[in-house]
């Protein structure tokens, strides 16, 4: 037992984002775990381009199951066949994205191997030879530190905590696995996926303008997205808007919702729970519109701006296309 | 049809920040003379419940782990909402394990109950958000497992689940029993209980089980609390003063000069 696995899956294509930023993680630790930095590579397609940015950033064996149902959604299907990957692997430490499916199926593999099991980390570290989990707690309010203790163990890494890694050409190797899958046999099965999400991925959006409880109704939703289209942004909220149905949950950000690292954040109307700073706080600017003075929000802004969003945002929308020459 | 919905009490989590602390002990939140409420999402899970009661008259049970001593307005709560039955599981240590560490215990007093069909808890705890007890528990208890779910229907013995995903939400069909953890959702707003509600749930029968008797240990994360702490607040905001269109000029000068535009 010993190096790391990545759980990497494909979108579109290619090798997922969080995929990669595991590899990140996978390469921070693998020097306490005493091994390399292998993948488990679940795909409903060979995917050749996923296999060769592996390569790129320092993944060795590349253990490969190709199967129609390891896409969509279907839970299960990923849990089957990582937890074959895993077997044949024998690593020290698997880590998982904590998206959609992998925060099912993290802790789900933790229990069929027996293994140690920490989730959402939001960073990797190691210290006197122990693999360190850093998480937020509390709302955001502290972070926790811990320390895996026996191998093997599961970690699940947030999405968009870690930054993508720096390239490190490998000469790697495939190795072809295969699972025998049956939907009739799984015990849940994705009938339907419901696309409800802006233009640009908000997960991947370089800027961000997002609404709070402040903006009173989903009418004023409106003028954000209109700033957002100037911007070239996406549009998010904290929970009071999705809670409310004024915005869809998917645009939640948030330590519940969605956590985003863009260029810039735009919060409007939002008082800065720590709930939601737990999404945001790793934007490079932060810029916050809030009537109230005292709001924590403008404790994380980088610059703050005391008004009334209904009066700010329409000039703002006009100097943002006379600058850009629209 | 029986639901069990798993409950868990934490320290209000809408707490002033000043009163917020950590027990250098326990190395978690000091409860001491705080409010205890229950975590975020409970109440959400506990209303899918409810509706699926609503609409076929199934038996819902609601299960806390905690120290008994403090338990009873989450208890009194749930049976107001609308809940058949309670069970706590008095555990003094409960506050400070892990998902990992309760997930045992848990199965524990479900298997106690008899057949369940539907285990429903929140989809996150307010507390440490691990987020791991629902897949696990679907794991001991070798039932299906859908979290971040929104609104539940039951189509042929099966339930029908819209999950929350990243791109929008997915329509999952899960075989029972199954584990569903439930996010807030417009469907699924916690229903206040009326005074005859509250009245009524001091007649219904609330059982109280040591936790010794469920025969069973906590479970090992094999991960150790090493540290929490509270983070040192770095940033300074800057304001941009002035009129609305002044402050407008100014950010969108700002934005420009940090080549945002």
């Amino acid at each position: 037992m010993a190096g790391v696995l990545v759980i990497a899956t494909v979108a579109d294509g290619a090798l997922s984002r969080s995929s990669l930023e595991l590899v990140a993680g996978a390469r921070t630790i693998a020097p306490a775990v005493g091994g390399g930095v292998d993948a488990a590579l679940l795909a409903a397609e060979p995917a050749p381009p996923a296999v060769e940015a592996l390569h790129q950033h320092g993944v060795g064996v590349v253990h490969r199951v190709v199967h129609a149902l390891l896409g969509a959604g279907q839970s299960d299907a990923y849990l089957a066949a990582a937890e074959q990957c895993v077997r044949a692997a024998t690593p020290a430490i698997v880590l998982v994205a904590a998206d959609t499916v992998g925060r099912e199926i993290g802790p789900r593999l933790a229990y069929r191997l027996g293994a140690a099991l920490a989730t959402e980390a939001a960073g990797l570290e190691v210290a006197d030879g122990a693999v360190l989990v850093r998480r937020q707690v509390y709302g955001g309010r502290a972070v926790a530190t811990l320390a895996v203790r026996r191998t093997p163990a599961v970690i699940t890494v947030k999405p968009r905590a870690l930054d993508a890694p720096a390239p490190a050409p490998t000469a790697g190797a495939v190795r072809d696995l295969t699972v025998e899958l049956s939907a009739e046999a799984l015990p849940t099965r994705v009938r339907e996926i419901v696309r409800e999400q802006a233009e640009v991925g908000l997960e991947d959006a370089q800027i961000v303008v997002s609404g709070g409880r402040g903006i009173g109704g989903p009418e004023g939703f409106k003028l954000l997205a209109e700033l957002a289209q100037v911007l070239g942004g996406a549009v998010g909220s904290s929970r009071p808007p999705a809670d409310a149905g004024w915005v869809p949950i998917s645009w939640q950000i948030g330590q519940t919702g969605k956590t985003v690292r863009p260029l810039l954040y735009l919060a409007v109307g939002i008082s800065g729970a720590t709930q939601h700073v737990a999404g945001m706080a790793g934007a490079r600017t932060i810029v916050a519109i809030n009537k109230d003075p005292e709001a924590p929000i403008f404790g994380v802004a980088h610059l703050g701006i005391v008004g009334d969003y209904r009066e700010i945002l329409p000039p703002l929308i006009a100097k943002v296309k006379a600058l850009k020459g629209q | 049809m029986h639901i069990v919905v798993c409950l868990k009490q934490v320290v209000d989590p809408e707490l002033p920040l000043r009163e917020f602390a950590i027990d250098p002990q326990t190395k978690r939140q000091a409860r001491e003379g705080r409010p205890l409420v229950l975590s975020t999402y409970d109440e959400n899970a506990l209303e899918v419940a409810l509706q699926v009661k609503d609409r076929t008259g199934a038996r819902v049970t609601a299960l806390i782990l905690a120290p008994q001593a403090t338990v009873g307005d989450q208890i009194r709560l749930a049976l107001a909402m609308g809940a058949d039955d309670a069970v706590v599981v008095d555990d003094p240590r409960g506050p400070e394990l892990l998902g990992a560490a309760k997930v045992p215990l848990l199965a524990a007093a479900i298997r106690r109950l008899g057949t369940v069909d539907l285990v429903l808890t929140g989809c996150e705890s307010a507390d440490w958000v691990e987020r791991a007890v629902p897949p696990l528990l679907a794991e001991a208890l070798g039932a299906a497992c859908v979290t971040f779910v929104a609104r539940v229907a039951l189509e042929d013995g099966r339930a029908v689940a819209h999950r929350q995903a990243d791109e929008g939400y997915h329509v999952v069909e899960a075989r029972l029993p199954a584990v569903l953890s439930v996010t807030s959702d417009e469907a699924n707003r916690p229903r206040l209980p009326k005074v005859k509600d509250i009245v009524g749930a001091k007649r219904k029968p609330v059982q109280t089980w040591p936790v010794d008797a469920l025969g069973v240990a906590p479970g090992d994360a094999g991960v150790e609390v090493v540290d929490v702490r509270v983070p040192e607040q770095t940033t300074r905001c800057e304001f941009l003063e002035g009129e609305p269109a002044q402050q407008a000029e100014a950010l969108a000068l700002r934005l420009r000069d940090l080549k945002l535009l």
